[in-house]
């Protein structure tokens, strides 16, 4: 293989990781605010939530179709194989985010009869999160491939795993979403987001556990990945963070830290997102599409790099920058809708 | 029905056009907007008289509602490619796939960027930081129709790319970009998304004023409304007459189906009406004058263009929606300049605000534009059929295999949560604009409870709003 080849792929392959973890991270809290509405019965406080997350949903959101826009544009292979093989979950993630977007400008406009995009809010955030549990389950399972097409049925990625990867992502953004209202808000709001944030801490850990023991008992390529000598004394660090930062997350809860918890939990999403990409490498459609054969053309992959390369940093700054204007916790009184 | 329901092609097809159909309302109305919501700030900016800033807040409400529909829309046909056409995403990604990307990380970060600082950022930046927010929005929508109108375009008239085993690689891409039919087509949609606004913004302005509410908002959306629509109706029309002659070029057979012409050794008539019989290769109760089209397409009364006839049928468009959608688009456009003009006519005569017989005239006229964009893309659409990529691939060879059951139940759910949420969506648009500027700068705060600093906001508007009067 040339050389260029070779790592225009895997550059490419960084580079959609990175907007995926970056959209799990980031529609991550405002999904988990969604997800926590239900408990946060009071008007009031519902009205906070959703201007703590309202000027950035958007923004985080587009990162979602940078992530799905960049895997058809680089590996037009694996996206043609992807989407069809999980058209359902992916059906109902789109409807579901419908529901939740629109609820950030019709609560408002409908108030005070705003109860049912309340509803919508939350059932949207949730079955969201749920999808994309789904997709996730389904793609870590492998997907039946023949030709270079999706060869299986309507509803193979719909099995007890691909089940509960959805219910841990529930769990994982509903855990983001406590740590966001701890960080960002105060009083009531945050008082009770902490209080939420211990069974779902725990139940992100267990989660994450479970995974990580399901996946090598099941399949038994990511088995060897992880077990075979000398991949275990390499791969041991991950593990080990993943306990550290966990001990850490917990203390900064119980201690009634501000901020620890939020990025406790992100920084627990980025240590399974990494574990996720080492049962996997080289796979883009596991367990036979590799990153190199699902490549688009040399020419095709060059020219939206040289974009992503100009704009991307562009992108983080005026991001960033919108993060930076509505900085500090909001309250009752900063509620900023315009 | 049964046959339908098994047809997994048509299933994916209609998806699509209804998908789109609805998404297209939005960004269309939200890309003209955004032009005159970037206006209202500047001159806001610059003469500091307090009414630009309560239009601006009562139009940028308008433009988070439709914008939000518009965000959540898309997503879902950025990834029905995927979804529905994967073989089109295979044979195509690797030419019109950058184009998509490029549109992602030229235009839609940047909108949904500044447009937190717009909606939310009115206390919280400087102004001149808000109203160069408002111009960055309005420069990202923009900048997305380039992209997203060069991608279709090349659908239209592939260029620049190479066919191996079947699928397009990219040779050049000045030429993918910047393919025959592009630049026609993004001019007459950017016109048509600013000309679509106009008319909203015209419309509105006229029912205040007949309503006798917000008087000197009202006026104020009567002239620029009109301004914009007195210049841009008829360039409208004149970058049509551009686009047609490039469709004559290109697309041949798309033209013979808008004209309903079937013989091409004859000089066409125009049709105004007529019922187009595809089985018999005629005109069923056809009213027309004879050479008038060829006047039109070919600017010469002898002028020969191929019909519908010189095309084998398999290569034929069909005709009856494209013949019609034309027509219902020319018969809005004709009508949008001649309500243009005569109301800059009474403009000049000092009359506008007066005319009361104009006003009713213009009131109800907001949807047109919404009509004249659906029916000229259904135009253009259909009218590229049977191909999805002119030459490269067809519709029919380009959707994925997933069993019509699946697309049947996913299009039925789209059917009810689109019909649902995006009705009641332009309900609120309605409202909001319904209640007007004074409703919009503290009607939902209102409604909070226990919100001194709302009161206060409110007590300070009304101050202004005074002051504006």
């Amino acid at each position: 293989m040339a050389p260029l080849e070779y790592s225009l792929p895997v550059i490419w392959a960084l580079l959609i990781g990175t907007a995926s973890i970056l959209y799990v991270v980031l529609d991550g809290f405002d999904l988990g605010v969604g997800i926590l509405f239900p408990f946060f019965p009071e008007e009031k406080q519902r009205d906070l939530m959703m201007n703590s997350v309202a000027p950035y949903w958007d923004g985080n959101e587009t990162w979602l179709v940078m992530g799905g826009g960049g895997l058809w544009v680089a590996f037009p292979l694996a996206y043609s194989i992807i989407m069809p093989a999980v058209y359902l979950p992916i059906i109902a993630l789109l409807l579901a985010l419908i529901f939740r977007g629109v609820a950030f400008e019709f609560r408002w406009t409908a108030k005070p009869h705003h109860r049912k995009w309340d509803l919508s809010f939350a059932g949207g955030s949730i079955a969201a999160a749920f999808s994309q549990g789904l997709v996730l389950g389904a793609l870590l399972q492998g997907i039946h491939v023949a030709d270079g097409r999706f060869a299986g049925g309507p509803f193979d990625w719909l099995t007890p795993f691909s089940v509960f990867t959805g219910l841990a992502l529930v769990v994982g953004y509903a855990m983001i979403g406590a740590g966001w209202l701890m960080l960002k808000t105060e009083g009531e709001v945050a008082q009770k987001a902490r209080r939420y944030a211990r069974p779902l801490y725990l139940a992100l850990l267990a989660a994450i556990g479970v995974v990580s023991v399901w996946t090598p008992f099941e399949i038994p390529r990511i088995a060897e990945r992880w077990f075979a000598w000398p991949n275990l004394l390499y791969l041991s660090p991950v593990p080990l963070i993943t306990m550290i930062v966990a001990a850490w997350g917990w203390r900064a809860i119980r201690r009634g830290s501000s901020a620890q918890p939020f990025f406790a939990a992100v920084a627990l999403f980025l240590l399974a997102f990494v574990g996720l990409v080492i049962s996997n490498v080289p796979y883009l459609v596991p367990p036979s599409v590799t990153v190199w054969q699902a490549a688009a053309a040399p020419t095709s992959q060059v020219f939206l790099l040289i974009g992503a390369v100009l704009l991307l940093p562009i992108i983080l700054v005026y991001s960033g920058f919108v993060y930076w204007v509505f900085r500090g916790k909001i309250n009752d009184e900063t509620g900023y809708h315009h | 029905m049964q046959a339908l329901l098994s047809d997994s092609v048509m299933l994916a097809r209609l998806q699509f056009a209804f998908t789109i159909s609805f998404h297209i309302l939005f960004p269309a109305f939200t890309i003209g907007l955004a032009g005159f919501i970037a206006t209202l700030e500047i001159l806001y900016l610059r003469t500091g008289r307090p009414h630009y800033a309560v239009l601006s807040r009562l139009w940028t409400k308008v433009f988070a509602v439709s914008f939000a529909m518009g965000v959540v829309s898309g997503i879902v046909l950025s990834y029905q490619f995927g979804t529905n056409w994967s073989r089109f995403s295979l044979v195509v990604g690797n030419t019109i796939g950058p184009l998509i990307g490029y549109e992602v990380l030229t235009a839609f970060f940047l909108e949904a960027t500044f447009l937190g600082i717009l909606l939310f950022g009115r206390d919280k930046v400087p102004r001149w930081l808000h109203a160069l927010s408002a111009v960055l929005v309005a420069v990202g929508t923009a900048i997305s129709a380039f992209w997203i109108l060069s991608a279709n375009s090349w659908m239209q008239t592939p260029a620049g790319h190479t066919i191996r085993d079947g699928i397009a690689y990219p040779a050049s891409w000045f030429e993918i970009i910047f393919n025959p039919s592009f630049p026609y087509r993004f001019a007459h949609m950017l016109n048509a998304a600013y000309l679509t606004a106009s008319v909203v913004v015209l419309a509105v302005g006229a029912r205040y004023l007949l309503a006798g509410r917000f008087t000197e908002e009202g006026r104020t959306m009567m002239r620029m409304g009109l301004g914009m629509v007195a210049i841009l109706a008829p360039l409208q029309l004149f970058i049509g007459d551009l686009h047609g002659l490039n469709t004559a070029a290109h697309q041949p057979a798309k033209l013979a189906a808008m004209e309903a012409h079937w013989d091409g050794a004859s000089p066409a008539p125009f049709v105004f009406f007529a019922w187009p019989d595809e089985k018999n290769e005629r005109n069923r109760y056809e009213v027309s004058v004879p050479a008038l089209g060829s006047l039109v397409i070919k600017h010469d009364p002898k002028g020969l263009f191929p019909g519908l006839s010189d095309f084998p049928r398999e290569e034929r468009p069909p005709v009856f929606p494209v013949f019609v959608a034309f027509r219902v688009m020319v018969a809005v456009g004709l009508a949008l300049i001649a309500s243009g003009l005569v109301g800059a006519w009474l403009w000049w005569r000092g009359r506008l605000f007066d005319t009361r017989w104009y006003l009713r005239l213009v009131a109800p006229m907001w949807p047109l534009g919404f009509i004249a964009i659906l029916t000229g893309w259904i135009v253009t659409e259909v009218g590229r059929q049977p191909w999805i990529a002119t030459g490269i691939l067809r519709t029919a060879d380009a959707i994925s295999p997933v069993p019509a059951g699946s697309v049947a139940a996913s299009l039925l759910a789209f059917v009810v949560v689109y019909t649902v949420v995006f009705g009641v969506g332009i309900f609120y648009v309605r409202r909001l604009l319904g209640r007007g500027p004074v409703a919009a700068m503290h009607g939902t705060e209102g409604a909070l409870p226990n919100r001194p600093l709302a009161a206060a906001q409110s007590a300070l508007n009304e101050d202004t709003l005074e002051k504006g009067r």
